[in-house]
C-alpha cells in the first residue's frame, strides 16, 4: 500500500515538473521586458498624484504648491508615457521583422 | 506510513534541487520551458510537502507511536488540540512546518508572477528552493520527523508542559509565515540584483507578501508575549530573550523596508538602503530560527535546542557572503534616480523612522549576541539583561512613536513650514491637553520618560483622527456622500495609507501599554499562610485555602486568594503550579512527580485599567517526608494505587498546607498592549485586503485619460 502511494506520488510529481518540457518550445507571449520595467513606475506615478491630490484636499499642501507639484508630477508621467509608447513600437517593429 | 513520509521528503529534496538546476539553466539559456519546469517544481514540492505534513499530522492524531515523534512529544491522554499542534514542538516537526509553509507562500508568489517578472523570476525561483533544500536537507540527514521508534513504547511522553497554553501552540506557525513569507522579497531582491532589472516592479509585485510577513511575525510576537504574561510564572511579557529578540529583529527591518519602499516606488531614491533591508530581513528570518533551534544562546525556548548550529551558520554565512558581493557589485546600478527635494518632505521623515528602526534592531542584536562577542573578546561569556535593552530601546521607541505621528501630516516632496504648522497646530493642543491630564494623576510627572511616551501616543491619535476627518471631508465635497459612506469609501480607495494610520494607532496604544505596565507596576513577593491578607497597589489579597487537583497528566497544587478592594471583594483567583512526572525510572511512584517538569498556572484578573497577576510556589520540600516516606513504602505502587497516594498527598496539603510563596503584580494598562496588537493587527488587514480590480482599473484609466488629453496638447 506504501509503495503504491509512493509510486503514485512520485509519478505524479514528474507529471507536474516535466508537462512544460513535454510541450517542447512554447512561444513565449511574455511583454517586452523594457515595457514591464516602464508599468510599475508608471503605476507608482499615478499614485504619487494621487497622493498629491490627497494631500492638497488634506490641507497638508496650499494651492500654488499643489498646482506646481501636480503639473510636475504630470509632465513625468507623461515621459513615462512616451517612454512606453517608444518602448511599444520597437517591439511592434522587432515583432514584425522576426 | 513512515516509510511514506520519507519517500515524501527525499523526493522533496530531489525536487528542489532540481528546480535550482532547471531555473537557473533556463534563465541562462533563455530556453522558456526549463524555467516553466522550475517554477513547477515549486508546486509538486508545495504537494509532496503536504503529504509529507499530513502523514505526520494524521500520526500525531491517531498517537501512532511507531513514530518516534510522537512518542517524545505527545501522549493518549494530550488534548486532541495540542495533539493536532504538539508536531511543532519538536525540532524535526517544526523544521517540517517550516518548509512547508515556504512551499506554501514560493508556489502563491511563482504563480501570481508567472507572467511578470519574466527575468527575475527564475532567479527568485532558484533562490527559494535553495532554501527549501537546506531546510528539507536538514529534515532528510539530520532531524527526521520519520523515524522508527523501536520498541514502540506503549504510552508517549506528552506535550511540553510549557506549551500547552492555546497561543503557544498558534504562535509557531504564525512566527514561520512570517519567516517564510520574508524569504519571498529576499528572492526575487536577490533575481533583481543579478539580473540588474532593479526597477522598483519587483517591489510591487511582491510587496502584498512583505506586508504578510510584517503580519504575520507582528502577531507571533505578539502571541508569545501573551503566552509569557500568562503562562510562564514569573510575571512579564517581554525578557529580552534572544529568541523573542530574534522573531522582533526581522519584523523592525521589515516594518522599516515597508516604508521605505515606497520612497523607491515613488521617487526612485534609497535602493541601495532597500535592498540592503530586504536582504537583512531575509537573513534576520533564518537567523531567528538559527537560533532557536541551535541553542547556541541561552533562552527560556531551551526545549528548542539541537545540535543543528553549524549547518544553520554555515548557511547563514553563504547568505551573507552572496548578500554583500551581490550589492557591492550592482552599486553601479543601484543609482538613485531622485533627491531630497526638502528636509521637510514626508520622505526625510520616513528615512528618520528607517533610521530609528534600524538603530533598535542593532541594539537588540548588539544585546543579544554580547554574550558571544565578551566570549570572543574576552574568553568569558557576558549577558546583558532588560535594564541595559531599556536604556537604548525606550528614547528610540518614544522616537519612533513620535515620527508616526509626524509622518501623516507631512506632504510628500516638499512640505512648507506654513502648511506644516497649520497641521500640527490641534495636534500639538491635544498633546497639550493631554500632558496637562496626565500631570494630575499622581506619580506620572515624576516619571519622564512614561509621560514622554504617553504625549507621543496622544500625538499620534490626535494625528490620525485629524487626518482621518479631513479626508472624510474632503471626500464628501467631492462626492457628497454621507459621513459613514465618505468614511468607507476614504478608506476603500487608500487602503495602504489609512491602513497605515490604523497600524500607528495600534503602535501607539501598544506602547502606552508598555510603558504604563513597566513604569508603575507593584510587585509584591511574600509567603503566606490560609488566612492571611497582603496587600499590594491598592489591592488586599486574602489567602482562602490551599487547593489540590488530580489528573491523569499532573498533579496542580495551588491556592485560592480573594481579592479585594477598598474592603469589597472583586474577584477570585486560584493560581496553582502543576507537577508533571519525570520519566527517570529509579523516581519514587509519587517523588517522580515532584522532581519532574513543573508550570505555573497564573491567576488572572485582567482589564482594561488594570491587570492583577499572581502565582504560587508551594513548599513541597515541607511535604517531602511524606512523599519519600510512601515511595520507601510502596516502591513498585502503578496506576491506581500510586493515584490513590497522590490524592492522599494533595488531601494532606488542601488540610495542612505550609505556607506558599506568591508573586503578586498589580500592572496597570496591560490590556492595552494586546488592545494595540489587535489595532495594529486590523490596520494590517485593511492595507493587505486587495483593492477592488475594478476601481483601480477605473483610477488608472481616469489618470490615462487625464494624461493622454495632456499628451495630445503637448
Amino acid at each position: 500500500m506504501e509503495f503504491v502511494l509512493s509510486l503514485l506520488v512520485l509519478a505524479a510529481a514528474v507529471a507536474v515538473i516535466a508537462a512544460p518540457l513535454r510541450r517542447g518550445r512554447a512561444p513565449d507571449p511574455a511583454p517586452d521586458a523594457e515595457i514591464a520595467a516602464l508599468e510599475a513606475p508608471k503605476e507608482a506615478k499615478y499614485r504619487e498624484i494621487r497622493d498629491a491630490e490627497l494631500d492638497f484636499r488634506t490641507d497638508k499642501l496650499s494651492g500654488a504648491d499643489y498646482r506646481a507639484l501636480d503639473r510636475a508630477l504630470r509632465a513625468e508621467a507623461i515621459e513615462l508615457l512616451r517612454q512606453l509608447d517608444a518602448a511599444r513600437e520597437a517591439a511592434t517593429k522587432e515583432g514584425s521583422c522576426a | 506510513m513512515l516509510n511514506l513520509g520519507r519517500v515524501c521528503l527525499s523526493l522533496a529534496l530531489l525536487i528542489a534541487l532540481y528546480g535550482i538546476a532547471a531555473s537557473l539553466y533556463g534563465a541562462s539559456s533563455g530556453k522558456r520551458q526549463w524555467v516553466d519546469s522550475g517554477r513547477r517544481a515549486v508546486y509538486a514540492l508545495a504537494g509532496v510537502l503536504t503529504l509529507a505534513f499530513v502523514v505526520l499530522e494524521a500520526a500525531f492524531l491517531r498517537s501512532d507511536f511507531s513514530f518516534e515523534l510522537v512518542g517524545s512529544h505527545s501522549s493518549t491522554t494530550t488534548p486532541t488540540f495540542y495533539k493536532a499542534t504538539a508536531m511543532w514542538s519538536s525540532q524535526e516537526g517544526s523544521l517540517l512546518l517550516w518548509v512547508w509553509l515556504l512551499a506554501l507562500w514560493s508556489s502563491l508568489v511563482l504563480f501570481a508572477t508567472r507572467r511578470r517578472l519574466r527575468e527575475i523570476a527564475p532567479y527568485a525561483t532558484a533562490v527559494l528552493l535553495g532554501f527549501a533544500a537546506f531546510f528539507v536537507a536538514l529534515v532528510v540527514f539530520l532531524a527526521s520527523p520519520f523515524e522508527l521508534a523501536d520498541p514502540r513504547p506503549a504510552e508517549g511522553v506528552g506535550l511540553q508542559p510549557l506549551l500547552r497554553h492555546p497561543s503557544m501552540m498558534v504562535h509557531p506557525p504564525m512566527l514561520y509565515s512570517g519567516y517564510t513569507l520574508f524569504a519571498v522579497p529576499f528572492a526575487f531582491a536577490i533575481g533583481a540584483l543579478i539580473t540588474r532589472r532593479l526597477s522598483p516592479d519587483w517591489i510591487a509585485a511582491t510587496r502584498r507578501f512583505a506586508l504578510a510577513a510584517w503580519f504575520f511575525l507582528g502577531l507571533g510576537v505578539l502571541l508569545g508575549a501573551r503566552w509569557s504574561w500568562s503562562e510562564l510564572g514569573w510575571g512579564g511579557y517581554w525578557a529580552w530573550d534572544p529568541v523573542e529578540n530574534a522573531s522582533l529583529m526581522p519584523w523592525l527591518t521589515g516594518t522599516a523596508f515597508l516604508h521605505s519602499a515606497m520612497i523607491q516606488e515613488k521617487r526612485g531614491m534609497l535602493k541601495v538602503w532597500n535592498v540592503s533591508l530586504v536582504l537583512a530581513t531575509g537573513v534576520l528570518a533564518v537567523l531567528g530560527t538559527f537560533l532557536v533551534r541551535s541553542g547556541i544562546l541561552e533562552s527560556i525556548h531551551a526545549f528548542g535546542a539541537s545540535t543543528l548550529g553549524k549547518p544553520f551558520l554555515g548557511f547563514i554565512a553563504v547568505l551573507v557572503a552572496g548578500c554583500v558581493v551581490l550589492v557591492l557589485t550592482r552599486l553601479g546600478d543601484l543609482r538613485p534616480q531622485g533627491r531630497f527635494e526638502s528636509l521637510l518632505s514626508r520622505e526625510s521623515i520616513f528615512l528618520l523612522n528607517n533610521l530609528v528602526l534600524v538603530g533598535l534592531c542593532f541594539v537588540i542584536f548588539w544585546g543579544t549576541f554580547f554574550p558571544l562577542i565578551s566570549e570572543a573578546v574576552t574568553g568569558q561569556r557576558a549577558s546583558v539583561g532588560p535594564p541595559w535593552f531599556d536604556r537604548y530601546t525606550v528614547p528610540l521607541a518614544i522616537a519612533l512613536v513620535l515620527l508616526s505621528g509626524v509622518g501623516p501630516v507631512i506632504a510628500w516632496r516638499r512640505a512648507t513650514l506654513r502648511n506644516a504648522r497649520r497641521n500640527f497646530r490641534l495636534p500639538a493642543a491635544a498633546t497639550a491637553a493631554a500632558a496637562l491630564a496626565l500631570m494630575r494623576v499622581p506619580g506620572v510627572w515624576r516619571q519622564p520618560l512614561a509621560l514622554l511616551m504617553f504625549c507621543a501616543a496622544a500625538f499620534v491619535l490626535a494625528v490620525v483622527v485629524q487626518e482621518v476627518w479631513r479626508g472624510m471631508r474632503a471626500r464628501r465635497v467631492m462626492s457628497g456622500e454621507s459621513a459613514p459612506v465618505a468614511l468607507a469609501s476614504l478608506l476603500r480607495r487608500n487602503r495602504h495609507r489609512y491602513g497605515g494610520y490604523v497600524v500607528h494607532i495600534g503602535v501607539a496604544v501598544l506602547f502606552v501599554g508598555v510603558a504604563a505596565s513597566s513604569t508603575f507596576q507593584h510587585v509584591r513577593d511574600i509567603r503566606l499562610s490560609p488566612g492571611q491578607t497582603v496587600s499590594v497597589g491598592g489591592y488586599e489579597v486574602h489567602y482562602l485555602r490551599a487547593t489540590s487537583k488530580l489528573s491523569p497528566e499532573k498533579v496542580t497544587l495551588g491556592a485560592l486568594l480573594e481579592l479585594r478592594r477598598d474592603g469589597r471583594r472583586v474577584a477570585t483567583l486560584a493560581p496553582s503550579r502543576g507537577y508533571y512526572p519525570s520519566r527517570d525510572p529509579s523516581l519514587g511512584p509519587t517523588g517522580r512527580y515532584f522532581d519532574g517538569e513543573a508550570t505555573s498556572e497564573v491567576g488572572l484578573r485582567a482589564g482594561l485599567r488594570r491587570d492583577v497577576w499572581t502565582a504560587v510556589e508551594p513548599d513541597v520540600g515541607a511535604m517531602r517526608r511524606m512523599i519519600d516516606g510512601i515511595d520507601r513504602r510502596f516502591p513498585l505502587a502503578a496506576g491506581d494505587s500510586a493515584t490513590v497516594m497522590l490524592g492522599a498527598i494533595g488531601d494532606r496539603y488542601e488540610v495542612r498546607p505550609p505556607p506558599a510563596s506568591f508573586r503578586l503584580i498589580v500592572s496597570p494598562l496591560v490590556g492595552w498592549i494586546w488592545l494595540g496588537g489587535m489595532i495594529v493587527a486590523a490596520g494590517g488587514l485593511i492595507a493587505l485586503w486587495p483593492a477592488p480590480s475594478a476601481a483601480r482599473r477605473r483610477t488608472s484609466a481616469a489618470y490615462r485619460a487625464r494624461l493622454g488629453r495632456e499628451l495630445s496638447r503637448a
